[in-house]
């Protein structure tokens, strides 16, 4: 038996690190800063997020005296490659040799680390800079030390691979060997950092380093939060109220006690909604194993208090939210007069879209281990945000967040699911009940029927063309339950930050433009899905292009290029009150028209959008700026007589400013390509008598190798090193729909205007 | 009492013969590289070998493989080398990760009964294998790459 039981986390906090620089309480900058003078400086969003940045190298760095750096990674890993990325720009600064590196995941607690919410495609965005601070300030304390040592001036040193050297003599120092003495250095303001020029990075930019979990995913070693195991553990399953805003009424756990291996059966609180991220509340079966728990779930019988949303019908809401999408609502945008200029435009274009709710489905489902005893909690848990699940764990035990340590596992995907803590409040709860450490695992179904949905939206967009075809007015409403449904009461409009993911900061040239938002209600749990209300906003925009496109005669992307317009800084002034712009400053990160143009004509290019395809094929393309990047698809698709699609290339080009891992930049597109794919093809999550229809990968199938496409080919954009650096992970997903739909326009004639394109291609 | 052999290691187990054997290994055994997906036999997270066989860990009931030899990715390869981790590692597969110890026992099975698979075969064979990150162009790549060196 393997008896030996490895949490798999280190909490750093206990960690005696007796040489080296050890971890102390940091400095902490809460507004990122100044680069060096000469090297033009950028302002990111960083400093308005909660407790801002830290750039302090004490809290993220450390040097044994065998030599061996250890970097802290302070954001989670579910794919993007961010634990190794960040960590990287650290060693790159600090001249430290990536082979003698390690990377330790930080816990969460924000104080220390800065902001740790790995989401918005923010963690390079926010980090980039800080990191290099860290990795300089770094180098200079450790160019201090052997200066100190050697009695000369620290002009006379510099650090170079893992040394430093005394440049007239050719004396060296390893860092191991000055660890000691850098650690008392002070850190140097900074304002007074000397960060390298880009054209000495290593690292950076390359994309020559594998990332650093590789060897331990290959083997089975690497842990995720399914993997956490404690002396003393239980394993939980639970039974959920089916319909959002149910209740427990009673239950009959005597067939689930029967199970073997079962050993408990409790109730679990739940909150009533919108219940935010506290559990929903249910029945736990407590077993030795998590077979055991999910056979004695399965067992068990329950009666359920459905509450206010046992109506709802994904039927009967689509038909309220196109009648809604039909009439004026809430204007969120509004420049120039469109109502009149629609009235007078020699021809009008309209098209309504749909796209449903849609699951997460994470490889790994929802799981998290506690350990709650003698008035504090510890967890293990897959969170993209610690310090999140930290307060809101303090919250529901009634402990102070000083006494509860969250230690962040990998995750087994995210694609922000993972944002939301409610399985690691529910293992807290049930540990704290039975005095146990327990793991809540959740099955497939759990995960598809409890998730917190993806919205689902109706798109009304009206385009007016004056006699030469020119879009002279444009009008676009968009009706979805709001995220802040799960957080206040008759939420029923879109937060701004919902609005400005690609529709009241649609780009496009047009005088006039009016933006409307009319009122949808939530049935169910609505929350942040990878690039969240860029989906249907792009998909209705990028559609609508290559429809005035088809009806105009032009090609799609000439099309594309006209309504963008001529390479400008887009001003949308008093036409919206609260743009968002990924809450990041305007001055850093305008709307650039001239960067939309040249994606667009980058991926033309590239992906040679003037060849011929063969009978049955197509070309389709879309452009979306999201998470303040710049990004153009172009899918090919093959269409067969039996209505069957494959997707034989994309080409996809990004301009996300300047990039640290274009490796890893390559991965994401080409994975944001295979969930564009599956959202068109397959995505849709339906309520019936308020109970979500589907539960597992039969009946929500995602794509899979067979039907993926051939090639994806990722064009980035080169960026000097002063062009900020923007998002990644989400971006690629929303061009990729509008793209292949108008790709299968192109090779049918069928336009689809609503999502999942299912069995639309079907011959009837 | 049924008995089972894993990783070469000889393993008993009295308690229920219906526990799906992916909870016998990580949870009875500790052995956690095998993942839970679906519990349904449908996306291959929990792929493991019985017999040499590729076999879905989370429909495979402990009475099933009573006597039986099971492989999990720990013991695939003592040093973690066998072609397909290699060849993993050369291309750079894993994005989360999450499910490429199913996807790389899969396609260890594969090449083992296949040792020269078309693309076509490669794409039939892992078809079974979901990955949600979208690694699918890598995967079929390192297939190819365990396969034929190239």
């Amino acid at each position: 038996m393997h008896g030996n039981i490895v949490p798999p986390i280190e909490n750093v906090s206990r960690r005696a690190i007796l040489r080296g620089m050890g971890i102390t309480a940091g400095l902490v900058l809460a507004a990122p800063v100044l680069s060096r003078p000469g090297m033009a400086a950028y302002n990111t969003g960083a400093g308005a997020m909660p407790h801002g940045t830290v750039n302090d190298p004490r809290v993220f760095v450390s040097i044994a005296p065998d030599g061996i750096v250890t970097i802290l990674a302070h954001r989670s890993e579910m794919g993007t490659g961010v634990r190794t990325s960040l960590p990287m720009i650290v060693a790159d600064e600090m001249e430290a040799d990536w082979t003698r590196v390690q990377v330790r995941q930080a816990p969460g607690d924000e104080v220390r680390f800065g902001n740790q919410d790995t989401d918005g495609s923010r963690s390079t965005r926010h980090y980039l800079m800080p990191m290099r601070q860290v990795g300089a300030a770094a180098r200079m304390m450790l160019e201090a030390a052997a200066a100190k040592r050697w009695n000369v001036a620290v002009t006379e040193v510099t650090a170079a691979n893992h040394e430093v050297v005394h440049t007239a003599t050719g004396r060296k120092l390893g860092f191991g060997e000055l660890a000691n003495d850098a650690a008392v250095q002070p850190v140097a303001d900074v304002s007074r950092l000397r960060l390298k020029d880009p054209k000495d990075f290593r690292y950076m930019g390359k994309g020559q380093v594998g990332i650093v979990d590789l060897h331990d995913i290959t083997t089975g070693k690497a842990m995720y939060g399914i993997d956490t195991r404690l002396p003393g553990m239980k394993y939980a399953a639970l039974a959920r109220p089916p319909v959002t805003g149910g209740k427990l009424v009673s239950f009959d756990a005597t067939e689930a006690m029967k199970v073997s291996g079962v050993e408990n059966v409790i109730e679990v609180q739940g909150w009533p909604w919108p219940s935010k991220f506290q559990p929903l509340g249910g029945v736990a079966v407590i077993a030795r194993n998590t077979g055991a728990a999910i056979m004695g779930r399965d067992a068990l019988k329950v009666v359920w208090d459905d509450g206010a949303n046992a109506k709802y019908d994904s039927v009967s809401y689509r038909t309220e939210l196109e009648d809604a999408a039909r009439k004026p609502g809430l204007v969120v945008r509004n420049n120039g007069d469109a109502e009149a200029a629609l009235k007078s435009a020699d021809k009008v274009v309209v098209g309504e879209y749909y796209l449903p709710h849609v699951a997460h489905v994470s490889m790994e489902p929802p799981v998290a281990t506690a350990h709650v005893a003698d008035g504090r909690a510890e967890i293990w848990a897959p969170v993209q945000s610690p310090q999140g699940t930290r307060d809101d764990v303090a919250k529901t035990l009634g402990i102070p967040v000083e006494n509860v340590t969250v230690n962040v596992t990998l995750l087994g995907g995210g694609f922000g699911r993972k944002s939301k803590c409610d399985y690691a409040l529910e293992a807290a709860l049930i540990s704290k009940t039975i005095g146990a450490p327990v793991k809540v695992q959740w099955t497939r179904e759990d995960d598809v029927r409890h998730d917190f949905l993806h919205t689902v939206s109706a798109e009304r967009i009206e385009a007016g063309l004056d006699k030469s075809g020119k879009v002279i007015a444009w009008r676009h409403r968009s009706v979805a339950p709001t995220i802040a449904s799960t957080f206040a009461a008759g939420a029923k409009h879109q937060a701004p930050f919902e609005l400005g993911m690609g529709f009241v900061d649609m780009p496009f040239d047009i005088a006039n433009v009016r933006c409307e938002n009319p009122e949808a209600a939530a049935h169910t749990r609505i929350g942040w899905f990878r690039s969240v209300s860029n989906i249907p906003h792009s998909f209705a925009v990028q559609t609508m292009v290559a429809e005035i496109a088809q009806q105009t005669g032009r090609d799609p992307k000439d099309m594309l290029l006209e309504l963008i317009g001529p390479a400008r800084i887009v001003d949308i002034g008093a036409g919206v009150k609260d743009l968002w712009n990924y809450g990041e400053p305007v001055d850093s990160y305008p709307i650039d028209a001239g960067r939309l143009r040249r994606v667009v004509e980058l991926v033309a290019e590239k992906g040679e959008w003037s060849r011929k395809v063969p009978k049955g094929h197509g070309l389709g393309i879309a452009v979306h700026r999201s998470f303040v990047s710049y990004i153009a698809t172009i899918v090919e698709v093959a269409v067969d007589d039996k209505g069957q699609l494959s997707v034989p290339r994309v080409d996809t080009a990004i301009d996300c400013g300047t990039f640290v891992n274009p490796e890893r930049i390559q991965s994401q597109i080409e994975g944001a390509a295979i969930m564009g794919l599956s959202l068109a093809k397959y995505g849709e999550i339906t309520f019936k008598d308020g109970r979500v229809v589907q539960g597992n990968f039969d009946d929500h199938p995602v794509v899979r190798i067979d039907e993926a496409p051939k090639i994806t080919n990722v064009h980035i954009m080169p960026a000097a090193p002063d062009v900020p650096p923007s998002g990644v992970g989400e971006p690629g997903v929303p061009p990729f729909a509008p793209a292949l739909c108008n790709a299968i326009f192109a090779a049918t004639g069928k336009r689809i205007r609503s999502l999942p394109i299912g069995k639309q291609l079907e011959p009837a | 009492m049924i008995k089972v052999t894993v990783n070469g290691q000889e393993h008993s187990w009295d308690g229920d013969p219906s526990l799906p054997l992916l909870w016998y290994l990580r949870d009875e055994v500790g052995l956690t590289g095998t993942k839970f997906g679906c519990g349904k036999a449908l996306c291959g997270a929990c792929t493991v070998h019985v017999e040499g066989a590729a076999a879905r860990s989370c429909i495979t009931a402990m009475s099933d493989v009573d006597g039986q030899k099971v492989t999990t990715i720990e013991g695939l390869d003592p040093h973690g080398d066998h072609p397909v981790q290699k060849a993993w590692r050369e291309v750079n597969v894993p994005q989360c990760g999450y499910c490429q110890a199913g996807q790389i026992m899969q396609a260890a099975a594969l090449l083992k009964d296949n040792p020269h698979p078309s693309d076509g075969d490669i794409r039939d064979t892992m078809s079974g294998n979901i990955c949600r990150c979208g690694c699918y162009q890598r995967i079929e790549a390192a297939v190819r790459l365990a396969a034929t060196g190239a």
